[in-house]
């Protein structure tokens, strides 16, 4: 009973991380992309320099029709969104935030992350297929190359450092982990973190969803609430891509004044400013240009981190 | 490597901007500072207006009505011969039609027409952005005293013909005789 009464509680915390986190670097984002181009961002919702905008946004979200188009395929289309959405979820269990502090424990979580991380692209795919709608369907369809270029130097820089901790269980991997491993695993976390990136539509690699091309991608015939989990999931993404290149290059909890969860929680939160910071600075990419650096840059060099972790092992 | 140092720099671009203060003025809440000589409405001193029409005629888009009448002022002696003098009944600006281009307040010849930098007198109904000579009147306070001559300028005619008028010769400063 006690058992039963423990998961529902991590469950139950779990899930206030993933509605509250995804907000959090929702209106950092906002602000941090506001003042890096010189503007203020939203300042009244909420009263003190707009806090609450996001929840005003919601609120707005939930007023709206939820329009399914004439031509659609109605199941499949009502279900995308939680199907892009739920897999995040079921991820975010598996993530320790300290020693101790997990959802659910899973001896091969790396694998399991990664697995279920893929699942999310799906939904994506069923939005743009479902939505008959010819700019959707161009989105999922650059979704799908984009998934099958990036998923690959994904693993293989998880891959690496799996490798060099001789486990695939992430608080495992956070234990071996020791400070000279950001040089030897950089190029790797770079991969990690360039393909995670990816993989989440983020500009400069939103090429999916490309506004100024293809509208919205395959969101663009939602509206509503599917529409807010399909941002929501987006969100929950980049959590998620940051607690895990925190969790498995940069040492996750261990840091100087004594290992504590508030040194993942401080890594994860600097990665989501990178995220954002990226998104500002760089222009979006061509399809090519990404199919490029994928397929010539980060897969080379995934493969190249491969081999080093090898013979390091090996000479150790 | 000039690839990576763009990137780099680019990123270096972003962050310096961030840490750098806004100049977003919150408009409602802060009123903005605009130039004494901004054109946001145009104020009409009815006094002066003489209804001669140039500001009318001149204008590009014919926003402004002027209507008026003549009145007879008797003479001011026995004898004397009975003048005229023109009456303002109506003067008003179509706002919708204007282009704030100013020409009305050049060509006026008895400085009757004004610059005021309010802007605030947006309205619900296109008929209401014609503003009517007491509207029009309302906006002088508003109109802020021309700029100071720069220091070092000279005085304007004006005040050398109101000082030569009043001052008799012999009586002048040695300071004056300096400047001629």
């Amino acid at each position: 009973m006690t058992d039963v009464l423990e998961a529902a509680l991590r469950l139950i915390v779990v899930f206030g991380a993933f509605l509250l986190l995804p907000l959090l670097v929702g209106q950092l984002e906002h602000k941090v992309m506001a003042h890096m181009q010189s503007r203020v961002g939203p300042m009244y919702a909420g009263g003190f320099h707009g806090w609450a905008q996001l929840v005003a946004d919601g609120v707005k979200f939930a007023q709206k029709e939820d329009v399914v188009p004439a031509s659609a395929d109605p199941v499949i289309y009502r279900l995308a969104p939680a199907l892009a959405l739920v897999p995040y979820f079921v991820a975010m269990v598996a993530l320790p935030v300290g020693p101790g502090l997990v959802g659910q424990d899973v001896d091969a979580g790396v694998f399991f992350v990664l697995a279920v991380m893929g699942v999310g692209v799906i939904g994506t795919l069923m939005a743009g297929w479902a939505s008959a709608n010819k700019y959707s369907l161009l989105g999922a369809v650059r979704q799908a190359s984009q998934l099958l270029a990036y998923e690959l130097p994904f693993v293989l820089a998880a891959a690496s450092v799996v490798m060099a901790a001789g486990t695939l269980s992430f608080t495992g991997i956070v234990e071996a982990w020791q400070p000279w491993w950001l040089i030897w695993q950089l190029p790797a976390a770079v991969v990690f973190f360039v393909a995670g990136l990816a993989e989440l539509n983020r500009p400069p690699f939103d090429m999916p969803v490309a506004d100024a091309e293809i509208i919205f991608g395959p969101y663009t015939e939602y509206t509503g609430l599917r529409f807010a989990l399909f941002l929501l999931a987006e969100y929950v993404g980049i959590i998620l891509l940051c607690f895990l290149t925190t969790l498995l290059f940069l040492g996750g909890w261990q840091g100087p004044f004594g290992d504590t969860w508030l040194w993942t929680l401080l890594k994860a939160g600097a990665l989501a400013f990178v995220v954002i910071w990226l998104r500002v600075s760089y222009p979006r990419l061509r399809a090519d240009q990404l199919q490029k650096l994928s397929w010539q840059l980060l897969i080379p060099v995934a493969l190249l981190q491969l081999l080093v972790t090898g013979v390091v092992m090996v000479a150790w | 490597m000039s690839t990576g140092t763009g990137l780099l720099k680019g990123l270096g671009v972003t962050l310096s901007t961030m840490t750098r203060r806004s100049i977003t003025q919150q408009y409602p809440d802060v009123k903005p500072e605009l130039p004494p000589r901004s054109r946001g409405v145009i104020a009409l001193l009815e006094e002066n207006c003489t209804s001669c029409m140039l500001c009318a005629r001149e204008c590009p888009d014919w926003c402004i009505y002027i209507d008026s009448h003549k009145e007879v002022v008797p003479a001011p002696e026995e004898g004397g011969r009975e003048r005229t003098r023109n009456v303002l009944d109506r003067f008003a600006i179509d706002f919708s039609l204007c282009m704030y281009c100013g020409i009305c307040i050049d060509v006026c010849p008895f400085d009757a027409l004004f610059w005021s930098p309010e802007f605030e007198y947006s309205e619900f109904d296109i008929r209401d952005m014609t503003h009517e000579k007491g509207r029009l009147g309302q906006w002088m306070p508003t109109v802020p005293p021309p700029p100071a001559l720069d220091p070092s300028a000279a005085e304007s005619k004006e005040l050398q013909n109101a000082r030569k008028k009043s001052a008799p010769r012999p009586s002048e400063t040695t300071a004056d005789d300096a400047r001629e």
